[in-house]
């Protein structure tokens, strides 16, 4: 088991930088984790790692990446529920970066 | 995924899933669903049968606090946006485990054991959970 | 004698076994998917229904609770939680598991 440093507490993540228990979130570890990705979020991050959030309370799974878009296309408008908006924003993979950083784990089905 | 793997071709396979355990109790319920989570990025006509006791799968209601472990239940609402749409439910096995179609969390098709045998029929390949 | 019931009785006959030995004023407590046994309006509630007249059944609250069956329970099944649960092995000196 590996560890992150935010605000002097030390959370728990798996090898690949998930969280261990979903209920240590809090945004400052969503920005710790992206700033370790060289990634500064902005609105737009925020929006996509909220909607993740959301989705994974509904339903209890995080989304694959082509669910994701389509879900995100229908909720906030095709200009951003396309992939390429989603990679720009997420270089790494919308879904696994996001669900990263929104505390999820990864998305079933992702290798 | 590799898309090779998703495009073979193009050709579209008939796939049906055949869910028979209750859930909890044995790990098949779930192993099943993830199965079909991941098998929807191959965009093949994938069909879900619930039968016996895997009716109890889409109980509404399930609460799983007490006895600590995860429920899945509200997983089976994700389906549709998945793709994964063609829900069938036995009739037989819901009206002899005390359920009707307002006890279950997802719509479904209700369906006589004569019509699942012909769905089960229509498939080019069955996975039996 | 306690006897503890683990399987749906739609999926394996450790009820029926059960009920077939089970001792007069033994005591029966459904937990896992044998909780499915504890309901109203099924295949098995006659059975149930029939033994208990010779033996009291319980059932595992937090496995009906999973399961999302608790509303369904049987008139004459009692809910135990996990303290109950070990209050009724405390209170029959044996346990026979039907696994």
């Amino acid at each position: 088991m590996s560890a992150i440093e935010v605000g002097g507490k030390s959370i728990e993540v798996d090898e690949e930088g998930y969280l261990t228990n979903r209920d240590d979130w809090n945004e400052e570890i969503a920005a710790v984790m992206a700033k370790e990705d060289d990634c500064d979020l902005d609105s737009n991050h925020w929006e996509v790692i909220n909607f993740l959030r959301e989705y994974y309370e509904e339903y209890q799974i995080a989304p694959a990446v082509r669910v994701l878009t389509k879900a995100i296309g229908k909720k906030l408008g095709a200009d951003k529920g396309n992939s390429k908006y989603l990679y720009e924003l997420f270089p790494y993979g919308p879904a696994k970066q996001a669900c990263k950083y929104a505390g999820l784990p990864k998305p079933t089905g992702c290798v | 995924m590799s898309d090779e793997m998703m495009e073979d071709e193009g050709v579209v396979k008939k796939l049906g899933y055949v869910n028979r355990k209750a859930p909890y109790g044995t790990v098949y319920a779930l192993e099943s669903l993830e199965v079909v989570l991941i098998g929807a990025a191959f965009d093949q006509d994938v069909s879900v049968i619930f039968m016996d006791d895997g009716v109890y799968q889409l109980k509404k209601g399930q609460d799983t606090k007490a006895s600590e472990m995860k429920n899945f239940s509200p997983t089976y609402r994700a389906l549709e946006g998945y793709d994964v749409e063609k829900l069938y439910v036995e009739k037989e096995s819901m009206d002899t485990r005390g359920l009707s179609a307002d006890d279950l969390i997802v719509p479904v098709e209700i369906k006589s054991s004569e019509e699942i045998m012909q769905i089960m029929e229509d498939q080019d390949i069955i996975l039996s959970f | 004698m306690l006897h503890t019931v683990n399987k749906s009785p739609f999926q394996a006959n450790a009820l029926l076994s059960c009920l077939r030995v089970a001792k007069k004023g033994s005591a029966i407590l459904l937990i896992e998917d044998g909780v499915y046994g504890a309901l109203d309006g099924t295949k098995a509630t006659p059975t149930v229904q029939e033994a208990m007249k010779n033996h009291k059944v319980y059932a595992l609250a937090p496995d009906l609770e999973a399961r999302g069956v608790q509303d369904k329970v049987l008139k004459g099944v009692e809910t135990v939680d996990y303290g109950g649960f070990v209050d009724l092995v405390a209170e029959y000196d044996t346990v026979q598991a039907w696994l």
